[in-house]
This record gives structure tokens, sequence and C-alpha cells, in this order.
């Protein structure tokens, strides 16, 4: 059945892993000729056939992805020996995920030497997924890679490999430098990442701007965003430019009328007007006229907390816990480890068994959960107030002197 | 022979230095950069404010690559892109070039070697995915080869920018649906309570962290032929597969009752509207390896109706937000059931609480 996947124009995986299983002069031409084998009989039966269990590497409780197949005979012989372990090394890249073709040979060639020759760039969480190694050589293959300047990855109830977007790198949209505060924040949590002892896993992403094209929002239990608090950038002659290109009814259909929030108006004579203070920083209208429109300067983050998918109490967006903070200086970027320590903190302490930062909050409320961690509540963490009256206020004047002594304060910076 | 040696403990290193592997130009001009366009699909243009230049050629690759394949992706950087190379979310190669010149040959050179130029503005994107029955502990179904079948339907999407917007497309092989929110997302949709081989439960399942792990609370201790084993009350299961990873021998996976699901209208980007979860298209769709043929027809249908209903920029989820339910149900031809219906916690909320229905001549008279 697999010989049908590699028929047509798309890179096929099939083909790839033949020429693995192909490659008579090399170590793993076995092992993949039995994955072959297990992998054709799945197809034939609709049936999965790896089981997990316990792998690693010293001074790591994490990062290998252990899988052994059940398809034994009787007396417990495997039917493919030569694949009956076929673990994965989950392997830190660059945030970004930059390469040198020196550094991907590189990669090859340790992985040519102990494992199958299979690697995906990349697993969903953002993992140098290299798949395929026999417990045997688990180790020797982690230590070559280690002294190449690689660590492992996340797995389990830890911190997990995180993902940045190109960013700073080569997108004029970035707000901030993702490089920088993706380095900084996992390699302070190196430990909770290597000795998985926390409720759950806890992801970060990184997004340079609003579009968060790593999926931030919806797939990390801390998901930062870039935003911006002044003026959007207006070139005038390049939106005179735009209307006369594409024409004044291409601009009103598709940027002043999209814009969630009504703030863009077209003037008589082809220039825009932007209504600032109302607009939510959606990057609909900047997506449109990349040339004649840029986020603000004065940028920074949006901090969102609790995304995660369907198990065990549905999906959750993250949402909003610090509305702004400037994550420009080392001060900035302490603040930002400093914060992300005490939900970490809280979250090993206080979430149950299995239970991700969102499913903890839904669980104690957010309200409770910001109280905890020393953030403010704030009107931007909301999309209306209570619509009912279950709920105590007998605290009611000691939260509105704490709110107007904020108010009173300098801090604009939500920290 | 000498004692066993000292195991070497690792380095711990954590994230590696991102700007030894950068394009010397993104590495010049990092944060420094002013606006971009697109020439044509799968390529990307950017200039820096200091007027330098970058192109982008990106290109789709079966994400599952053999060192042979990435060697030759190699070779072609090296050859035609300064010998740099950056990945996307999507499992796209990125390769870039300081000079406009180089992009043709690049480009030739990945249509030789068999990667699709592609993948950027309004095009279908390369399919985010799983890893299946190739290496999962848990699947339902393979991951890889239900991308390599649609890809193969939608590569003169990837290679073109036709739809109203981008249309991202994921894929689970089972409901954890680690491949994330789509504008299209086929997943795994179980529909029989899980099989258990009461005989291994004891030996091998935490029971108490099984019983936790249920969303409905539908599992409970018993005891069967003498031993200590789980139930699942059947009237309450939701079939959604939670107890099965840390539980084997209680089987969620099954040839004929393991079924796929098309779900619509996720969307992760802030742009116009705020991030949405997909919804329920259509379930009940056969998992039939290796090219899945009633999912590809599915997805086509859904994409060729927003190709020629939606208005530019509106993603799948705005076009039927837009357009309402009623008419995303009769242009797709697909049918409206009560699975379709949430029941689960906080499912009022997505009733219609008001008398806004798009009304026409046509509609039926019900009482």
């Amino acid at each position: 059945m697999l010989d049908q996947l590699e028929s047509g124009p798309w890179p096929s995986f099939v083909s790839g892993l033949k020429r693995l299983a192909n490659a008579e002069d090399k170590p793993y031409a076995g092992m993949m000729k039995d994955l072959l084998g297990q992998l054709e009989r799945s197809y034939e039966t609709k049936r999965g056939y790896w089981k997990g269990g316990t792998v690693g590497v010293i001074g790591y409780g994490g990062g290998v992805i252990p899988r052994f197949s059940e398809l034994r005979g009787a007396d417990g012989t495997p039917e493919f020996p030569q694949a009956a372990e076929f673990h994965t090394l989950r392997i830190m890249p660059s945030p970004g995920m930059h390469y040198t073709t020196d550094a991907l040979r590189k990669i090859c060639e340790v992985w040519e030497k102990y494992g199958s020759g299979l690697i995906a760039l990349h697993g969903q969480s953002g993992d140098i997924m290299l798949q395929g190694c026999s417990s045997r050589n688990v180790q020797p293959c982690f230590d070559e890679l280690n002294e190449l300047g690689y660590d492992l990855g996340g797995a389990g109830p830890a911190v997990r490999t995180s993902m940045s977007c190109v960013g700073h790198a080569r997108c004029e949209q970035s707000c901030y430098d993702e490089i920088r505060a993706h380095t900084q924040i996992i390699n302070a949590f190196l430990d909770d990442m290597h000795r998985p002892a926390l409720p759950y896993k806890f992801k970060f992403k990184f997004s340079g701007c609003p579009n968060d094209c790593m999926n931030a929002i919806q797939r990390a239990d801390m998901a930062v965003i870039g935003t911006w608090r002044d003026d959007i950038q207006v070139d005038q002659d390049e939106v005179r430019k735009f209307v006369a290109m594409h024409g004044r009814q291409a601009m009103i259909d598709n940027v002043v009328t999209r814009c969630p929030t009504r703030c863009v108006s077209l003037k008589d004579d082809e220039t825009v007007v932007i209504d600032n203070r109302n607009c939510v920083r959606c990057m609909h209208c900047i997506n449109v006229m990349p040339k004649a429109l840029r986020p603000g300067k004065d940028r920074g983050v949006t901090i969102l907390l609790g995304g995660k998918r369907t198990l065990k109490i549905g999906d959750l967006f993250g949402t909003v816990i610090v509305p702004f903070m400037k994550l420009d200086k080392d001060e900035d970027f302490r603040k930002l480890q400093a914060l992300t320590q005490s939900i970490i903190d809280f979250f090993a302490e206080n979430a149950l068994e299995h239970e991700r930062t969102g499913e903890m909050i839904e669980r104690i409320g957010f309200a409770n959960f910001l109280e905890a961690v020393g953030l403010e509540p704030d009107p931007s963490m909301v999309l209306h107030p209570r619509t009912n009256p279950y709920v105590r206020t007998d605290g009611w004047d000691e939260e509105v002197a704490k709110w107007n002594a904020r108010k009173g304060s300098q801090d604009t910076e939500g920290l | 022979m000498s004692g066993p040696a000292k195991p070497r403990m690792p380095i711990e290193s954590g994230v590696p230095d991102a700007f030894q592997f950068m394009h010397p130009i993104l590495n010049k001009n990092y944060g420094k950069w002013k606006w971009h366009e697109r020439p044509r699909a799968g390529v990307l243009h950017h200039v820096a404010e200091n007027g330098e230049q970058v192109w982008t050629v990106r290109a789709g690759t079966q994400r599952q690559m053999d060192v042979f394949t990435v060697r030759k992706l190699c070779d072609i950087a090296d050859a035609y892109a300064d010998g740099y190379v950056r990945f996307t979310i999507r499992s796209n190669i990125e390769f870039m070039v300081g000079d406009e010149a180089k992009v043709a040959p690049l480009i030739a050179a990945l249509d030789a070697a068999g990667f699709p130029v592609g993948g950027t503005g309004n095009s279908v994107r390369a399919i985010s995915h799983t890893q299946g029955w190739l290496h999962c502990d848990i699947p339902g179904t393979d991951a890889s080869g239900v991308v390599k079948a649609l890809m193969d339907e939608l590569h003169e999407e990837f290679a073109n920018e036709r739809m109203p917007n981008r249309v991202g497309i994921t894929t689970s092989c089972c409901e954890v649906n680690c491949g994330g929110q789509g504008d299209i997302a086929v997943n795994i949709q179980h529909t029989k309570p899980p099989r258990i081989n009461h005989d291994l439960v004891a030996n091998i399942c935490e029971r108490p962290v099984v019983v936790a792990r249920c969303p409905v609370a539908a599992i409970r201790p018993a005891v069967v032929n003498g031993k200590p084993t789980l139930e699942v009350d059947e009237t309450k299961c939701v079939c959604c597969g939670a107890c099965y990873p840390p539980c084997p021998p209680m089987q969620i996976n099954d040839p004929e009752h393991t079924k796929i699901a098309v779900w619509v209208g996720g969307k992760h980007s802030n742009a116009r509207s705020r991030p949405m979860f997909h919804k329920l298209a259509v379930a009940g769709l056969p998992n039939n390896p290796p090219r899945w043929p009633e999912v590809s027809a599915v997805v086509r249908k859904i994409l060729r109706a927003y190709q020629q209903d939606a208005r530019e920029w509106e993603r799948i989820g705005e076009w039927i937000e837009r357009i309402g339910w009623p008419r995303f149900f009769e242009l797709t031809g697909l049918p409206f059931t009560p699975y379709h219906i949430d029941d689960w916690r906080g499912g009022r909320a997505s009733l219609n609480a008001s008398a806004h229905i798009r009304l026409s001549a046509g509609t039926g008279d019900g009482r």
C-alpha cells in the first residue's frame, strides 16, 4: 500500500524511507526495512503498533521519546526485530529555525552513525525529531550532538521546546527581539525542561506581532505576542500609490471596512486617517499595505496565558495577563523572566496532575490566579465584565482603593 | 580491562545561538527591516531600512525527511543560496539570496529536485501534521500519508496564490489534535468506547490516574474474573480516547469505528477577527489508507465553495461568519446533524439566542 504514496507531485516520505532501507552500505538499512514492514502492516490493519517505555540519557529525565514495537510473536520475539526499538531524540533547534548547510550536514553525519537517517524538520513542538534510534545508541548519539552544541528538548510534564517566528531576522512587522526572549526564557528553565517534575507540560511560543505566525495564543501556555502602543506609522505617499494601483473601491473594501474597530478612514485626497486610540492592533491594514503602514515605534509585547487543545476540559485560548510591557532593556527581560518564574512556581505547586495552566485557571478562577502571581486586574483582560451577580463583593472598597492607587501611579506598563 | 568509565554528564547548553546559523543579510539587518512584497507565489522580497534587500524562496518538503533529502536541500543551498536555510512552522524550507538574479536558478533547481515552490500569501499552505502510524503510540491513522495524499491533490493551490486568503490545513491522528487549529482540520474521531482487555489493566495501568483522565467521569474501578480492572459507562463515554495513553489495554482505535472528521474555520492570527477555533463540518468519513479519497473529496468541496464565495482577505472562518452556517452547509452540500450542536460545557454560547436568521423564499416551513 505504501508504494501508492510514491507517485504524485508532493515530495514522498515513502520514497525517502525506501532510500534509507536500500542504503545497503549503511548501518540503518535493516532497521528501515523493518520499519517499512511495520508501517505497511499499519496501513493494512489500520492499527498503530508502538508503545512507550523509559529510555533516556544520563543526567536528564526527558527529551527522548521511547518507542518499542508491539508486533511480537507468541514467544515475544519481535516480528520486525531491527525496528523493535525506534526511539526519537528531541533536539532543540535555534530560535527561528536557522541552519547553515554545514550544521545540517553534521547532524546528518551523527544521525547516520547512530540512528535511522530519518529526521522530521520539525515536530509540532518545534524540535528537530531524530526518529529511529536503538536504546543502546541513544546515549552516544546524544553525546556527539551535545558536543556539537545541541541540547535535548522537552517531553512529558516539563517545560517544552519553544518556537519563535522569523521576526527581527527578516520581518518588518516584528515588534520585539524574539530570539533574545526565546533564548533567555527557555535557558532560564532548562532544569524544568530536562528533569520533568511539573504537573504537566508548559509551552512557550514567541510571535513578533499579532499575526501570531507561531499560533501561540491557541498552542502555548504562555504566548508572547509583539505589539505597540503608539500610532501606526503611515507613509501617505505610499497610501496614494496603493490607491492608484488597486483603486479606491479595493481600498475601501479591503482596508477601510475590514478594520474590526472602524478606525481607518480614507480621505478625499487619498490619504488615510487612523483612530489609533481605538485600534486593537489586529494587523489587517498593515498586512494589506505593508509598504504604506507599519507598526508604531513604541513597541513591546502582550502576554497571554493558558492556551491548549481539547483534553481534558475542552479547547482553550490563552487569555491576556499582561496587556502591554516593554521588552527592550535588560531590565525588561529580567521582568519577563521574573513573571515567568512566578507563574511556573504557582503552576508547579497548585495544578493537579495532568492539568494545563488554562485548566488550572478555569478551576481556581482567573481573578485568584492574578492575585497569586501578583498581577493586577485590567479591563483589557476581559471581553466584558461579569453578567451574573453570583459573587461576594464585600471587599469592594479595598479593591477600589487599589485601583485608584494604581491609576494615580506612573506605572503604565502592566507590571 | 579497566572499570566502567565515568559517565559523561550533559552540557546543559539549552537553545543554540541562532546568529551562528543566520544568513549574513538577515544577521546584519536584524530588527531593521522596512517593508516586503511577494513578487510571485513562493517568493518573498524584503527591504531593509538601509536599502539592502533579500529574496526568500519557500518550498514544501515531506517533513519526515531521509538524510539524502536533507543533503539534497543542502546541495541546493550551497549551489544557489549561500549555504543558509531556515524552516517554517509548517515544515517548508526557505532559501535566502541577496540578488534577484539568483531567484530563478534557485527555483529551477528546486523544481528539478521535486520540491514544490509556493506556500506564501493566499495559497493553500503546507499541511501541519503529526506522527501517525510511523511513530506515535496512540495513532488512529497515519499523518504523513494523509498529508501526502492531500498535498498531491492540492499542490497547484500550494504553488499559486488564488484563494481569498491563506488556507492552513492541519491533520491529527487522534483527538488530542497535536496538529492544532486549521482553516480546515482533518482529525480522527472515534465512534465507539474503548475495548478493554481486563486481564492486563491491573498490571499496566495506574487506575486512579486513568479514572481522573476521563472528561465525563465515565470510568470506574471494577473487578472482572477476580482481577481488579476498570470499566466504562458506555452511555456516558464520548469516545475521546483520553484513557488510552495512560492505559493501553483500553484500546480506542478500531479499523472500522475509528473515523475521520473534518473541521473548518480555525484561525490563529488576530487579523481582523480574534483567533477562532475550528468547528465541525462533517464526521463519519472512513479511515481509508493509502490515499483517503473520501477526505480529499470533502476538503476539495469546502475549498471550492470558499474560493467561489468568499471575499478577498476572508479566512474560511470569517467567510462562514459572514454568510452564516446555513449557507455554508448549502454551498458545500454537507448535511447538518444533531452532532453539530455543541453540548459540552460552554456550548450554550454557540446557540442562536436571537431572531437573526438568514431567511429566503426557499427556507423550509417548519413547525
